[in-house]
């Protein structure tokens, strides 16, 4: 069992900074924008893009969370998965460009079940995908906007996103798979 | 979790669980588009032995929101009224491909032996059996007691502190019984009033205070007052002598509702007596739970089958039709 950092703190600060700049840069301004994290770890870095964004282009961000595991169509794979919640800002989503925000991306299946879930509250005018690391073995077409780092990694692999806010300490790793 | 067949084994941790998706739900049936994929592919039936159109319909529309298909079996005109047994009908809905069976029964333990038996391999919930559980209504009397008291911070939070009196016909209440148990798991102080005649005898073993008194447990202040419906058709023996004395003595009228503090709710489970035990003014009143009991219901019993039909099985899943798997297995074993 090895475990190696693939991206440091301020490797992490570095990539939500431009993806920030890339979010501005494609959408013409803060115009329209809604900002979700897909809970757990998408939902600080949510928050993180928008105070980045604000800080740019001088104008708030409404920033929310958004979870998908009553959409999942793995549940029954797993133990009962407690769903959490869901927070939509004030002014909706109906005709916004909504960035969905996620901290890794492997099969697709959650922004599957994020497409879905934005279905029953709304209709964006564009839906678009920011992800901190992309680790490849997709299984579904769906392929992010905006990436912090691709990682290609195995299927064996495991990665790990640590948060400040979430767990004390800022990192990210990627363990195992080296038989 | 595989049943939900009583709170009296229901652990801390799972009726919180439970509480909480429910919020989840709740939330969710403020959308647009209020129905959830979740359960889409299962099978949910419910199965009645005893009249009830509230609790089917609230399963019901629990179980359609989520996407499961539903199958309403009332016991009336169908086989059961031509003899056909409680095993019969449960291998009947095994065959059928029944993932869940919402049972209501006048016989008590009967959803607890449906689970055991080894009919059926589907999650059970009890929808209320005879004189014994209805771990439904307690969960939604817990869900409404926290929401009023917590509003939107009610998650992770249990009833610590929070002093509930019962009022009625405890003896034939399963309201009243799951209701003592899920209120004393999660923390809450219960007081039970009722006609000495209608006091259960193994109520010393209740984690519950009696008072035969109401209007000294009303003095106390409680923060929530339930009235328990006087159900009629069970009222065989001279219990009370008739029913103008009972509501003069533990019924919730309008004098009693005015020395009640402002904050204090007024819950009944349904159907009311207006007039008997409860009066209009106080069901009626801001106060009054009443509807509030119903909506949350549904959020509930969504919460109650998610939790038994969206996560793998903890029993081996079934891969035939139940017990003729077992019998198979168990003829390999024996060469």
């Amino acid at each position: 069992m090895s475990a190696r950092i693939v991206l440091q703190e301020a490797d992490i600060r570095r990539a939500l900074t431009r993806i920030a700049h890339e979010i501005l840069e494609s959408n013409r301004g803060a115009e329209d924008l809604v900002l979700l994290g897909i809970p757990t770890r998408g939902v600080p870095l949510a928050e993180r893009l928008a105070l980045l964004i604000t800080e740019i282009a001088q104008t708030a961000v409404p920033v929310g969370s958004l979870d998908v595991t009553l959409f999942r169509d793995d549940l029954a794979k797993h133990p009962t998965r407690s769903p959490h919640r869901t927070d939509i800002p004030a002014g909706g989503i109906d005709g916004k460009t909504v960035v969905l925000v996620d901290d890794v991306l492997f099969s697709g299946r959650s922004i599957r079940a994020a497409l879905d879930a934005l279905q029953s509250i709304g209709r964006p005018a564009v839906v678009r995908l920011a992800i901190l690391v992309d680790r490849g073995h997709r299984e579904l077409p769906i392929r992010p906007d905006f990436v912090g780092k691709n990682i290609p990694s195995s299927r064996a692999e495991r990665v790990f996103v640590r948060l400040t806010d979430d767990d004390g300490e800022e990192f990210v790793s990627i363990e195992g798979g080296d038989e | 979790m595989r049943h939900l067949l009583d709170t009296r084994t229901l652990a801390r941790e799972d009726a919180l669980q439970i509480l909480d998706i429910a919020e989840d739900m709740a939330d969710a049936q403020s959308r647009q588009v209020r129905k959830l994929p979740t359960l889409l592919g299962k099978t949910v039936v419910n199965l009645f032995f005893e009249d009830s159109t509230r609790t089917r319909i609230s399963f019901e529309a629990a179980a359609k929101r989520l996407s499961a298909d539903v199958i309403n079996f009332a016991a009336k005109g169908s086989s059961v009224s031509k003899g056909e047994s409680l095993k019969d009908t449960a291998q009947t809905l095994e065959a059928i491909g029944a993932d869940a069976v919402v049972v209501r029964h006048p016989a008590s333990g009967a959803p607890r032996t449906l689970a055991t038996s080894g009919w059926i391999s589907a999650g059970v919930v009890n929808a209320g059996d005879g004189t014994h559980e209805h771990p439904t209504q307690a969960l939604l009397d817990a869900y409404t007691m926290r929401k009023r008291r917590f509003g939107a911070d009610s998650r992770g939070r249990d009833l610590s502190g929070v002093r509930v009196v019962i009022v009625g016909d405890v003896l034939h209440s399963r309201v009243a019984r799951s209701n003592v148990w899920l209120l004393a798991t999660l923390g809450a102080e219960v007081t039970l009033v009722t006609p000495p005649t209608l006091i259960p005898q193994d109520v010393t073993a209740w984690p519950a205070r009696v008072l035969y008194d109401l209007d000294t447990a009303l003095a106390e202040e409680p923060d929530a007052v339930m009235m328990l419906r006087i159900q009629l058709e069970r009222m065989h023996a001279a219990f009370f002598p008739s029913e103008r004395e009972y509501a003069r003595h533990w019924g919730l009228d309008a004098a009693r509702l005015r020395r009640l503090p402002e904050d204090t709710i007024v819950m009944h489970p349904g159907p009311m007596n207006r007039g008997l035990e409860i009066s209009s003014d106080a069901a009626d009143s801001a106060r009054s739970t009443v509807l509030e009991q119903v909506a949350n219901g549904v959020s509930v019993r969504m919460a109650a089958l998610y939790m038994l039909l969206a996560g793998e099985r903890s029993e081996p899943v079934r891969t035939g039709t139940g017990s003729g798997t077992e019998e198979f297995q168990m003829n390999r074993g024996d060469r």
